[in-house]
């Protein structure tokens, strides 16, 4: 009963009009964000896959039924169901079940590592940019420009070629081709917060540049950048997996998706499970993030928004 | 002078594992690795500029006769893609805009969502499983039959076209056959991308005043779609359409791989895997220059069109 | 009273709603009125329904909005359950529509003269040729000095002034019998808004048209209108006629005129418009003829 009530109280709480602090403020913006988010069913589904997917990654050596890389050659490409291996067998005679959930842990590095460094990047590079103003931004944007101007799956495949095939590589390649984006959000978010009283104040106070920068233009640009690398992310998960399946991402004998897919190409014709599976993997993290991706920029942006 | 920043030696590439110190060494000066880095980037600047990619390790040809050769399957399989996209995705975006919550813009939600999650390479195989495997309603991989190979004298090196103007009929038919599927597959992937646009843009003029005034003047609904909305996003549309038309570039590296397509994406990769790295690049900047023709050229168009840029 | 068959417009109880989230709400809230061969001013703060109230006599509500009435009749004509390809008929020949800004009511793509000769060739069957020579008979009309140049500008290279007289033309030349006015002059300069006014105002007293001026404006209603209906939250709370003005009673309208400085009365301070959520709540004045 006490557990209702402080349910019922803290829910008053959170919706109160007039909030009483800043800290009531804030919390009660983000519960009446999470109450539009969940009225949102698509973006709930998203959210529900996304987490599935990250509880079989970090569990994946429980819910295993077989090590992902023992093979065994008399039982190679077995259908689906066939003495308990759930999705069939590969063409080495690894359980194609075990070697999906292992591959989610890859994926979901990977993009964990993208969406940490390239933000990052964008960051630094815009905020400067926006922050300097005259010849650094100058020189700053037109290179960001150049960037944006070549297709970014070539440009991966370009920086792959120099830093050599692999799954940091593969971070590293799609991070490079994937911050201008984020840079020029970030330009825009310090062009606009720049010349604000308050930063004004700060250097009045004797505040250098650095400090300014990262201690007060930063926090402020955070919240548009998680925005964009939400939508972005399924963007690169297809693109790691491009990598991947052109042999230029993680190596065999990881049980990247994408390299699966790329092992399972030869037998689509007779034995489909093969490369059929891991592409439905790859499919559903991919919708998820999409789903959720918009979902949140309803949310937060509702003029862009479906209603 | 990419030997500087790769992992991998040209010069082995080159001439194999098993040549003495001295073959190595004059293959080394052969191919200028033996002057200064910022030289060699120099030397090779210069030739780019004068068309010269330098030879391909692999086919022992000058890259840029090797993309003279395969550009124009891309271009042919990108063109047709594109066209699938435009011709299917706007009057889908525009009716998924005018009948907004309708189950029409539901369909042309869906098919976005699926275009933007699921990877094209896997989209290419399950197609292929399906219309060529089980259906047999397509030809399989690689761009002709082997009977009509090398029939029809290339004029544009676009098949379709060739074997239309020399009149081969059969060739015609088999190679449509061939390209239809990866065609549909890419056209699928830039339908995705048109009718969204499409739709987002057509939104914006609808609930604009001169739509209201194209009503009170007692138009009807058509008119104001087509002559007054409609109007007024071409101008965007062409710089979508441009944009789809180079992702499709972008995209045919991987469809080519799955369709056994001899293009430029084709040759890319396969020259990536092989450590030709003269090829790559050269194929590499050629995309790119193509992809910034691409903008600029929308863009001229925009200036050109827009009353208000005049 | 006349007999009600010869005013143009009847609308009995008409309701504006908007289904939201919160419920429905309602823009305008069961107002009846009626226009004769005059000209009507329809005053009231924004947010009040006067504009709704202009856009649901064409039917022109945006959805999910929806109109209802217990009666809507046009020269005679129920207005409330024709078709709407009967509807379009009657827009732009019967009633047209002035909106505020030219910069945004007019289409950025196309000719002046594309969209003029387009409201004629909608509702008469004329050539091109004649259509293009009453286009310009009807942009010299408007005032415009060089109608064979500006027939051929686009939107964005015509002032505000001019763009606002292009839309008088363009709406004027299919020959309606009703003209709706919806803030036509607040975007533009007030140099220019009174000329606007002027001109529209003599090209509906000489086609001997009903008009309706929608505006927040008090004082310039009551200088080019009749009849006056002050709006608020929805219902019609005064009607009086535009010479009676200054013997209005409803504190709402009392408000407005003492809210704004006068020349010859100034006063130190000006008053605060003092709301009371009780007219808020008092039934709709009704405007009938």
């Amino acid at each position: 009963m006490t557990a209702t009530a402080d349910k019922q109280s803290m829910r008053e709480w959170l919706l109160a009009e007039e909030p009483t602090s800043r800290r009531q403020a804030r919390a009660a913006a983000w519960y009446q964000g999470w109450l539009s988010f969940r009225s949102n069913t698509l973006a709930m589904v998203g959210l529900i896959i996304l987490v599935f997917l990250i509880l079989c990654a970090i569990f994946a050596p429980l819910l295993a039924t077989n090590d992902p890389f023992a093979q065994d050659l008399a039982a190679r490409l077995k259908p689906p169901g066939w003495e308990g291996h759930f999705f069939g067998t590969d063409s080495l005679g690894r359980d194609i079940y075990s070697r999906l959930l292992y591959g989610a842990r890859i994926s979901i590095y990977i993009v964990l590592l993208v969406a940490m460094v390239a933000p990052l990047l964008g960051l630094v590079i815009g905020t400067i940019s926006g922050y300097m103003g005259g010849w650094v931004d100058v020189l700053l944007m037109r290179f960001t420009d150049i960037f944006l101007a070549f297709p970014r799956l070539i440009l991966a495949l370009a920086f792959v070629a120099a830093l050599g095939a692999g799954i940091e590589n593969a971070v590293l390649a799609i991070s490079l081709t994937a911050w201008p984006p984020y840079a020029r959000i970030a330009r825009a978010e310090t062009l606009t917060i720049r010349n604000s009283d308050y930063i004004h104040a700060i250097k009045l106070q004797g505040a250098g540049t650095a400090r300014i920068i990262t201690r007060h233009i930063w926090p402020l640009c955070i919240s548009s950048l998680v925005i964009r690398v939400t939508l972005d992310m399924a963007g690169i998960i297809l693109t790691a997996a491009g990598l991947g399946f052109l042999g230029l991402g993680a190596q065999p004998p990881s049980p990247e998706w994408g390299a699966m897919i790329s092992e399972g190409r030869k037998y689509i014709l007779d034995y489909w499970w093969v490369a059929t599976i891991p592409g439905l993997a790859i499919f559903a993290i991919s919708l998820a993030f999409n789903l959720l991706g918009d979902g949140l920029r309803d949310v937060l942006d509702p003029k862009e928004g479906g209603q | 002078m990419i030997g500087r920043v790769m992992p991998i030696d040209p010069v082995l590439a080159v001439i194999g594992e098993r040549a003495t110190q001295a073959q190595y060494d004059e293959t080394f000066r052969e191919l200028g690795l033996d002057r200064p880095l910022i030289v060699q980037f120099g030397i090779y600047v210069g030739n780019v500029l004068q068309g010269d990619f330098g030879t391909s390790i692999r086919t022992g040809q000058q890259v840029a006769d090797d993309i003279k050769r395969v550009f124009p399957a891309t271009l042919e399989l990108a063109t047709l893609g594109t066209l699938i996209g435009v011709f299917l995705g706007v009057p889908l975006g525009v009716v998924a805009a005018v009948r907004r919550g309708s189950w029409i813009d539901q369909v042309s939600r869906f098919v976005g969502l699926i275009g933007y999650s699921m990877p094209i390479f896997w989209l290419g195989l399950v197609g292929l499983l399906l219309f060529y495997g089980i259906l047999a309603w397509v030809a399989g991989p690689g761009r002709v039959g082997i009977f009509y190979q090398g029939i029809v004298e290339p004029i544009t090196g676009m098949l379709l076209v060739d074997s239309l103007l020399r009149g081969e009929w059969a060739v015609f038919k088999d190679a449509f056959s061939h390209i239809i599927l990866p065609a549909s597959l890419l056209g699928y992937y830039s339908l995705a991308y048109i009718s969204r646009m499409t739709r987002s843009f057509m939104l914006e003029q609808l609930n604009s005043e001169y739509v209201t005034t194209a009503r009170v003047k007692g138009l009807s609904e058509s008119t104001v779609i087509w002559k007054h909305a409609f109007r007024n996003i071409r101008i965007q549309l062409i710089t979508v359409i441009a944009l789809a038309y180079a992702n499709l570039l972008e995209g045919s590296v991987l469809t080519e791989i799955i369709f056994a397509w001899p293009g430029i994406g084709q040759y890319i990769t396969t020259s990536l895997l092989a450590n030709d790295m003269n090829s790559v690049l050269g194929g590499t900047i050629v995309i790119g220059t193509i992809f910034v023709c691409l903008n600029i050229f929308s863009d001229l168009l925009y200036r050109f069109f827009d009353p208000r840029s005049k | 009273m006349t007999d009600a068959s010869t005013n143009l417009l009847d609308i009995e109880n008409l309701w504006v709603r908007f289904p939201t989230r919160n419920g429905i709400f309602d823009a305008v809230r069961g107002i009846s009125f009626s226009l004769g061969r005059e000209r009507l001013g329809i005053v009231g703060e924004s947010g009040s329904g006067k504009s709704m109230t202009g856009r649901a006599i064409l039917r022109l509500i945006r959805k999910p909005g929806f109109i209802t009435a217990d009666r809507m009749e046009m020269d005679g004509e129920d207005i409330l359950n024709v078709p709407e390809t009967r509807m379009r008929k009657l827009r732009g020949h019967k009633a047209s529509m002035i909106m505020q800004d030219p910069k945004f009511s007019l289409n950025p793509v196309m000719t002046v003269g594309q969209q003029i000769t387009e409201a004629l060739r909608t509702h008469e069957k004329v050539s091109k040729a004649e259509a293009r020579k009453r286009g310009l008979a009807m942009l010299d009309r408007v005032a415009i000095r060089e109608p064979e140049r500006v027939f051929d500008l686009y939107p964005h290279e015509v002032s505000g002034g001019m763009g606002q007289r292009i839309m008088i033309a363009m709406m004027l030349i299919p020959g309606p019998e009703i003209l709706i006015a919806d803030e036509p002059t607040s975007a533009l300069d007030v140099s220019v808004q009174l000329q606007v006014l002027e001109i529209m105002d003599e090209l509906v007293r000489e086609r001997g048209m009903g008009l309706i001026f929608i505006s927040h404006d008090l004082n310039l209603v009551s200088k080019f209108c009749d009849r006056i209906v002050i709006m608020y939250a929805g219902r019609i709370v005064e009607v009086c006629e535009a010479g009676k003005l200054h013997e209005a009673t409803h504190p709402y309208t009392r408000g407005l005129l003492n809210s704004v400085p006068d020349l010859e009365h100034p006063r130190d301070r000006l008053e605060v418009l003092q709301r009371d959520p009780a007219w808020r709540e008092a039934p709709s004045v009704s405007a009938l003829l």
